[in-house]
C-alpha cells in the first residue's frame, strides 16, 4: 500500500525539509548568531522579491509538510527512506539556492560580514551539495525498495 | 513628536469615536444574537464569544485611546496598531463565526435574506482569496509608498477611511482563507493556499522595503523597528492562518471508508 503514496512521501519530505532548513537559517543565522542581516543595502530588487517568496513559501511548507506527514501516518503509508530522501533533497536544494543565488547573485545578505566570507561560502555550499546528494541517494534507494516490495506481491 | 511633518492640529477626538463605535456595537450585537440563540435553546461554544470580544478589543485599542494617539506620532507604534487592527483582531473575529451566529438568531425569513446576500455575485468576487489579498496588501503598498501615509495624519477623514479599510480588508482576507461561516462556492485548498503564500510574500517584501525606505517624515530607526515588527508579527499571525487552513485540509482529506484505510490491493 505504500506504493500508492510514493509521491506524497516524497513531497511531504521535500516541503518539510525546505521549511525546516529555512527555519533553521532564521533561528540560527539571523537570531542567535546574528551573522545574517535583516536587510542589506546591496540587495537587488529581485533579491528582495525572491527572499519574500521563499520566506512565505517555506513558512507554508513547514506546516504543510507536517500535515502531509500526519496524513501518511494515519494512512499507515509512511515510507521512512523516501520521506528522509525528500527531506534532505528539499533542504539541500534550498540551501544551495540560498547560498549561490540569493547570497551571491541577488545579494540579499552575506553569510557573515567579515573579510574572508569566501570560506563561509565554500563551507555553506559544499554542505548544501552533500545534503542534496544524500537526499538523492536515499530517494534512489527508496525506489528500489519499493520495486522489490512490489515484486513480492 | 518625532515626526518631521507639520500636523494639521492634534489628533482629535471624533475620529477615535467614529472608529470605536462600530466595535462597541459589534460586541453588543454579538451578545444580543447570543441571547436570542440561547433562548431558542441552542448552545454556542464559549471560546467563540471570547474570541469575538478579544478581537474587538484588539481593534478598539488600535483605533481609540493612548495607543492610537501614540501611533499618530510613532511609526513603530503605528505598525503595532495596524497589526492589531488588520491582522490579530480580524483573525480572532473570524474564528468567532459571527455570520453563523447571526443566522441562528434571526427569524427564518430574515436569515434567508442574509444567506441570499451571501450568494450575491459581488460578495463572491470580493471574498475571492486573490481579490481579498489584493484589497488587503495592495492598500498597504499604496499607503506606505505614496504620500497617502502623510495625508492620513493631516486629514481626519482620510484617517477614518484608511483605518476602516485596514480592518475590513483584514477581516475579508482572513475569512476568505479560513472562515467556518457559510460561504457559497468556496474555492479549493490549492487556490486558497497559492493566494495565501503570495499575500504572505507581499507582506514580507513590503516589511523589508519599509525597513530601508521609510515613508516621508518617518525617522530611520522607527522605520527599521516598524519594518521588523511588521515582518515578524505578520509571520506569527500568518502561521496561525496557514495552520488553520491546512488543518481544514487534513480533516477534509481523512480516509473515509474501511477500504481506503485498509486497502486490499497491493
Amino acid at each position: 500500500m505504500k506504493g500508492r503514496y510514493q509521491s506524497r512521501n516524497l513531497w511531504s519530505g521535500v516541503l518539510f525539509g525546505l521549511g525546516a532548513i529555512a527555519f533553521f537559517d532564521e533561528v540560527v543565522f539571523h537570531q542567535l548568531l546574528r551573522w545574517h542581516h535583516f536587510y542589506d543595502l546591496a540587495t537587488t530588487d529581485i533579491g528582495l522579491i525572491s527572499d519574500g517568496l521563499f520566506h512565505a513559501f517555506s513558512w507554508f511548507a513547514t506546516i504543510g509538510g507536517l500535515f502531509m506527514f500526519a496524513d501518511l501516518r494515519r494512512r499507515k503509508a509512511l515510507h521512512w527512506t523516501r520521506w528522509w530522501g525528500g527531506f534532505l533533497t528539499g533542504a539541500g536544494a534550498f540551501q544551495l539556492y540560498d547560498g549561490l543565488i540569493q547570497h551571491k547573485v541577488m545579494r540579499i545578505h552575506q553569510i557573515r560580514y567579515v573579510e574572508n566570507v569566501i570560506y563561509y561560502d565554500i563551507a555553506w555550499n559544499v554542505s548544501a551539495v552533500l545534503i542534496l546528494l544524500a537526499g538523492v541517494y536515499l530517494l534512489r534507494k527508496s525506489r528500489k525498495q519499493n520495486e522489490s516490495r512490489a515484486g513480492e506481491v | 513628536m518625532d515626526h518631521m511633518h507639520v500636523h494639521g492640529g492634534a489628533f482629535s477626538f471624533w475620529p477615535q469615536l467614529v472608529l470605536a463605535m462600530p466595535f462597541v456595537l459589534l460586541i453588543a450585537g454579538y451578545g444580543l444574537c447570543l441571547y436570542i440563540s440561547a433562548r431558542n435553546g441552542r448552545a454556542w461554544p464559549v471560546w467563540r464569544t471570547l474570541f469575538w470580544v478579544t478581537g474587538c478589543l484588539f481593534a478598539l485599542v488600535a483605533v481609540a485611546g493612548p495607543l492610537a494617539v501614540e501611533a499618530h506620532h510613532n511609526f513603530y507604534v503605528h505598525m503595532m496598531t495596524h497589526l492589531f487592527l488588520g491582522m490579530i483582531g480580524p483573525l480572532l473575529m473570524v474564528l468567532a463565526s459571527p455570520v453563523t451566529l447571526l443566522l441562528r438568531a434571526l427569524p427564518l425569513t430574515e436569515a434567508r435574506r442574509v444567506s441570499g446576500i451571501l450568494k450575491w455575485r459581488i460578495v463572491h468576487v470580493l471574498t475571492d482569496p486573490f481579490v481579498a489579498s489584493f484589497m488587503n496588501m495592495g492598500a498597504l503598498w499604496v499607503l506606505y509608498t505614496t504620500p497617502l501615509y502623510n495625508g492620513m495624519h493631516e486629514s481626519n477623514v482620510l484617517h477614518v477611511l484608511i483605518h476602516a479599510h485596514v480592518f475590513i480588508a483584514g477581516f475579508v482576507f482572513t475569512a476568505s482563507m479560513i472562515t467556518k461561516d457559510p460561504m457559497p462556492n468556496r474555492p479549493s485548498f490549492l487556490y486558497r493556499s497559492v493566494a495565501l503564500v503570495l499575500a504572505l510574500a507581499s507582506h514580507g517584501i513590503l516589511s523589508k522595503y519599509l525597513y530601508a525606505n521609510p515613508p516621508a517624515g518617518v525617522p530611520a530607526t522607527q522605520a527599521e523597528a516598524g519594518g521588523m515588527l511588521m515582518f515578524y508579527g505578520g509571520d506569527l499571525v500568518d502561521a496561525i492562518i496557514v495552520f488553520l487552513l491546512l488543518r481544514e485540509w487534513y480533516h477534509a482529506a481523512r480516509p473515509r471508508s474501511y477500504e481506503t484505510l485498509y486497502p486490499v490491493t497491493e
